[in-house]
């Protein structure tokens, strides 16, 4: 067994705790903004863990991530433009119509490997962009305002900043669980046996193809799930949530925070968007200098932020 | 019937502009092994540069040719700075870095030339029109386009499968420690390569500006379609490269200006005026996705690999 009171574990448990303690350091400092930026960290830092369930664990490189969000995202934006408020009926149907993409998209995919299977991810959701971006009924272009947040019959008022900040640090939570037991199961060891060698997965009579493509369906279903949040914060849809350049950052976020833990892209998630807000008070012209360190992350630091934290070494 | 034959030839020039991005980065690709995203930034810093030289000689193509060289040049520097250290990495680590390298440019030329875009003026002999077939009517410059492109090609084509370089190149490309082991400077040869396709994409970019403008990630969008040509293609092959960029042109710009009408014959006005653009704009990813379906190497994989 691992030794639980490593460095890597102790940042990573630490930034968990504060992450949770946000919206009180808000309250006591009146300090609105961070609660907007966190909620939108936590939402994005869940569709980055759900990324490297597939990417880090499974060896299956998706370039098109970001179209669960926009599925989950329109899912809602278009049910509640057709008047159906509630989240009973729109969040479950959110996250089976983005398994039913998954599942369509992976089956197709998983048929191709490496760059192949980048590239093929990549058009499929340039396909559904483009989907969105024709949806002349709900705003096309312009994107899709919603007006009322999903509806949990008064149980929950999603309305309310905290209450809305903790479902989602909830459901992060629940999904480093969820991904945390799934990679440590016997369904997670065929998953990371076919990423090092699927012929010898194969041979030992595991049809690896089944075992991967549920693990695909699984990552955009929790994808489609950040999407349904991330439209309830901005109470907005619009194309721009699936452009590839926002499968582009999912990617960055794993790689930077560490694709060999479950809660690596986490910290990833949260550098990122924290260096962009804090590099983006310094200058106007902050991508100067966040773009040299991620070049320099990747030249120096191989295993991003959670490798420095491991001391450096990249297995 | 006029239509058709200039939305022809305007889908053949965007197919050879998308060749000449796609050649450097499939040569990158299929000899380094390398993913480059800022291959793009190669395309924009052609266009920027072009514009700025034709201002400042007052030469069109002085300004080009002072352009090629100064793109060649950054490729030069980038590949000695940051891309030779990233050969033999993970496929993701080149995405991030190379990630990392076009963030850094697109901020560069907004520090630089402003965010604005530039204008790249055509000399007067370049700007207007030519008769192709009695009652056909051709932009000049389009056809300027093809023509050098088509040019670019042959030559690309000679260089590599008949000169010494071109041998070393494919050679390299197989096993880079026997050709290091042969006393070939095989550092070099590299930083030559990257160099070259940097200013192929600063070709492309350079000659796009003076249709479209000069702008800040307009290298972006592009190079997602250069990657589809280079993929559907097959890896590292310049032949397949160069077909599927014209497939790929074709089928986008006739698709575009066709498809809506040819919907109609099916589908009731409204609704084709409204599948039309979407399904226009995703056709070449459709073609795309069915041919990977079918064929998961490409169209024509390279031999070697």
């Amino acid at each position: 067994m691992r030794k639980a009171f490593t460095l890597r574990n102790i940042v990573v448990a630490a930034l968990l705790v504060m992450l949770a303690l946000v919206p009180v350091y808000s309250q006591a400092t009146g300090d609105v903004f961070l609660m907007t930026l966190f909620t939108r960290i936590v939402i994005l830092a869940m569709a980055a863990v759900s990324l490297n369930l597939i990417m880090g664990f499974g060896g299956m490189v998706s370039f098109g991530h970001a179209a669960y969000l926009g599925i989950g995202g329109y899912v809602v934006g278009i049910l509640a433009y057709e008047g159906v408020g509630s989240g009973f009926v729109q969040w479950p149907l959110a996250v089976i119509i983005s398994a039913l993409f998954a599942l369509i998209i992976g089956a197709l995919s998983l048929r191709t490997r490496g760059v192949y299977f980048i590239m093929i991810t990549l058009a499929f959701a340039q396909m559904i962009y483009y989907v969105g971006v024709s949806l002349d009924r709900y705003g096309a272009d312009d994107g899709l305002t919603i007006y009322r947040r999903s509806d949990f019959a008064g149980l929950i008022n999603l309305s309310n900043k905290t209450v809305f900040y903790y479902v989602c640090v909830t459901l992060l939570f629940a999904t480093i669980y969820g991904v945390w037991r799934l990679v440590n199961s016997r369904f997670g060891m065929v998953i990371q046996g076919a990423r090092s060698n699927e012929r010898r997965m194969r041979a030992i009579g595991v049809p690896t193809y089944r075992y991967r493509l549920t693990c695909f369906v699984i990552a955009g279903a929790i994808c489609g799930l950040a999407g349904v949040l991330l439209a309830n914060q901005a109470d907005f849809v619009s194309p721009a949530i699936m452009h590839w350049t926002r499968s582009g950052d999912l990617i960055v976020m794993a790689v930077l925070g560490g694709m060999g833990s479950v809660a690596g892209p986490v910290l990833g998630a949260v550098a990122l968007l924290v260096l962009e807000e804090a590099l983006s008070g310094i200058t106007e012209y902050w991508q100067i200098i966040l773009g040299p360190m991620l070049l320099a992350i990747v030249l120096y630091a191989r295993g991003g932020i959670e490798g420095l934290l491991r001391g450096g070494r990249h297995d | 019937m006029l239509l058709f034959v200039e939305q022809t030839l305007n889908g053949l020039q965007f197919g050879l502009l998308l060749f000449l991005l796609a050649a450097g980065l499939t040569l990158v690709f299929g000899i380094m092994d390398l993913v480059n995203l800022a291959h793009g930034s190669f395309y924009m810093l052609g266009a920027y540069f072009a514009a700025t030289f034709t201002a400042l000689t007052g030469h069109f193509i002085g300004g080009v040719v002072l352009a090629l060289i100064a793109t060649l040049m950054v490729g030069m520097a980038v590949e000695v700075i940051a891309i030779r250290r990233l050969y033999g990495r993970d496929h993701l680590d080149h995405v991030l870095g190379t990630f990392g390298l076009l963030l850094f440019f697109n901020e560069l030329v907004r520090l630089i030339w402003g965010p604005a875009g530039m204008n790249l003026t055509l000399p007067s002999w370049l700007n207007t029109s030519i008769e192709l077939m009695p009652g056909v009517y051709y932009s000049m410059y389009r056809l300027s386009i093809i023509v050098v492109a088509l040019v670019v090609a042959l030559v690309l084509y000679l260089v590599v499968m008949r000169t010494r370089i071109g041998m070393l190149i494919r050679a390299g490309a197989s096993n880079r420690e026997m050709i290091g082991a042969l006393g070939i400077n095989i550092k070099l040869l590299f930083t030559f390569v990257f160099g070259a396709g940097a200013a192929l994409a600063g070709l492309a970019g350079l000659m796009q500006a003076a249709i479209l403008t000069a702008q800040i990630g307009m290298g972006e969008n592009i190079l997602i379609l250069a990657f589809v040509v280079i993929i559907i293609g097959g890896i590292g092959s310049i032949r397949g490269a160069f077909i599927a960029s014209i497939l790929v042109g074709l089928i986008d710009t006739v698709g575009r200006a066709f498809l809506s009408d040819v919907l109609k014959l099916f589908l009731s006005n409204a609704a084709a005026s409204t599948a039309g653009p979407a399904l226009s704009s995703m056709l070449i990813y459709l073609v795309m996705a069915v041919i990977l379906v079918m064929r998961p190497e490409g169209l024509f994989p390279a031999a070697s690999k």
